[in-house]
């Protein structure tokens, strides 16, 4: 077949998936029964890890990649592309899952960090990564060491949308603040962000991130999601929101559904009253122990 | 009678919809992002865009648009990619779907493997890119193959029905020629 990299003004392979995932919802799948049901949905693709966010929290301990023989097991039940999630820092982890195959790797604060000081160097890989920001400067370094797609962090495991709200609305106003300043200013801006200075450029030349951007963390319902697509999300990860509420297909349909048409009150609103059920028990942010706040995991 | 201004609607149920805007524009005619039969009537002509059949599919039969798209396409041009080229076909493999038939191909999806597998190459000396690109294993007589690719068609015809197993849309070089083989088309039609 062809070549891996592209000419200047090609968007390169890694990111083009990306672009083929827009207007839809990733699903957090622990087994190959929730791949299935997930497909079955109308998931765009499924992310595989250990345990859902919200049981690391109810649990604890050390939560890691997804054990491989499940992966691939997922990979076999499923005709859309399969993500997994490894530690931050933790190439290995993510030598594994590029061994194994999988289409994407997000390397996630939801599971316990290996490295608190290094991310892992994605240009060393095929395969593409997708990785979770709080901010414009926080974005851009994944970007600049190799990050194929961005997410906002929120706070997975909560169904709690606020931290996710919080950090899609503070990379928007960032990104206009950069395209507004004199140009003169760009280098202390940079300097403040700790953002590559080449990559604030692009986005001033842009006006927007130079990878798609997806909402995640803490989406519960319906109209979390559509909150999320209008804020300026491209996509939604779901995680512990759709096996965890009382009728996980009816509640996955749903939330397909809303993102599909998330600028229709009337469809969303159908939508919701198609859940099945209850969606997850939310958790208030403040409640939750300083060491289990995942959005402050990586820098 | 030609038009000169055609609306090119790209179905925005799923996928890369917007990337096609700038192409569309180059070639001098009008994008519509469509998803409801009121978007589809509007329109001269249909792109099915890259993205995820399956989801695409589902989302077809959950909102009941197969009968007023499988209308709408009996009497208009239309150019499926990728996933949209899936949609398209007379027959899916591996695994089996629906789909509106509009060309008589066999279609395997994920033919050429996963993402690992994804890569960028040269067509008509302009580089698109295969991204966990479908195969077109079996063609009827009567279609046209426009090109080739590791022996393979990837881009072929049948009266006003274009597919393409690659994508055209993630180049930024405005328009590409798989758009203007498509518009003018198109143009011709009207």
């Amino acid at each position: 077949m062809g070549k891996n990299s592209s000419s200047s003004g090609v968007i390169n392979i890694k990111t083009g998936l990306a672009e083929m995932l827009k207007g839809g919802v990733i699903m957090d799948v622990v087994t190959a029964e929730q791949a299935k049901i997930a497909e079955g949905a109308g998931a765009i693709a499924v992310m595989a890890l250990e345990r859902v966010p919200s049981d690391i929290r109810k649990d604890g301990g050390v939560a890691r990649m997804s054990p491989p023989d499940l992966i691939e097991e997922i990979m076999a039940v499923s005709s859309i592309p399969v993500m997994a999630k490894c530690r931050i820092g933790h190439f290995a982890e993510a030598q594994l899952l590029e061994s194994i195959g999988v289409d994407y790797i997000d390397e996630s604060e939801v599971l316990t960090p290996a490295d608190e000081e290094y991310h892992i160097n994605k240009h060393d890989y095929k395969v593409p990564f997708v990785c979770g920001a709080k901010n414009l400067g926080e974005a851009l370094r994944r970007i600049g060491e190799g990050a194929a797609l961005m997410r906002t962090k929120g706070e997975p495991g909560t169904g709690n949308i606020v931290e996710a709200v919080r950090h899609m609305r503070r990379i928007n106003a960032e990104i206009k603040h950069v395209c507004n300043i004199d140009e003169a200013e760009l280098m202390t801006l940079a300097r403040d962000m700790g953002a590559p200075f080449e990559l604030l450029q692009l986005v001033r030349k842009e006006g927007k991130l130079p990878v798609p951007n997806f909402a995640a963390g803490g989406i519960a319902t319906p109209a979390d999601a559509a909150l999320c697509m209008q804020l300026g999300a491209e996509s939604v990860f779901v995680g512990s929101g759709i096996f965890k509420s009382d009728n996980p297909d009816k509640f996955a349909k749903a939330i397909v559904k809303a993102t599909a048409h998330f600028d229709d009150p009337a469809i969303v609103l159908e939508a919701s009253k198609e859940l099945g059920g209850v969606a997850m028990r939310g958790t208030e942010i403040s409640e939750i122990d300083e060491p289990m706040l995942m959005a402050n995991r990586g820098w | 009678m030609s038009n000169p201004k055609p609306i090119i609607g790209v179905l925005a149920l799923q996928g890369a919809v917007e990337l096609h805007k700038a192409h569309i524009e180059a070639c001098g005619a009008e994008y519509l992002a469509v998803k409801t039969p009121a978007h589809f009537a509007q329109v001269d002509a249909f792109i099915l865009p890259g993205g995820e059949s399956t989801t695409m599919l589902k989302l077809i039969e959950r909102f009941n648009l197969w009968d007023s798209l499988a209308k709408e396409f009996s009497k208009k041009p239309v150019w499926g990619i990728c996933a949209g080229s899936i949609l398209m076909a007379s027959k899916v493999i591996s695994p089996a779907q629906k789909a509106f038939g509009l060309l008589p191909i066999t279609i395997e999806r994920n033919g050429y493997g996963r993402q690992l597998e994804s890569c960028h190459v040269q067509i008509l000396g302009y580089e698109v890119s295969f991204i966990r690109a479908p195969i077109i294993t079996e063609i009827s007589d009567d279609v046209e193959i426009l090109s080739q690719y590791d022996n393979k068609p990837v881009w072929v015809q049948l009266g006003n029905k274009i597919a393409s197993t690659f994508h055209p849309e993630l180049n930024k070089q405005y328009p590409s020629p798989m758009h203007k083989y498509f518009v003018d088309l198109v143009r011709e039609n009207a």
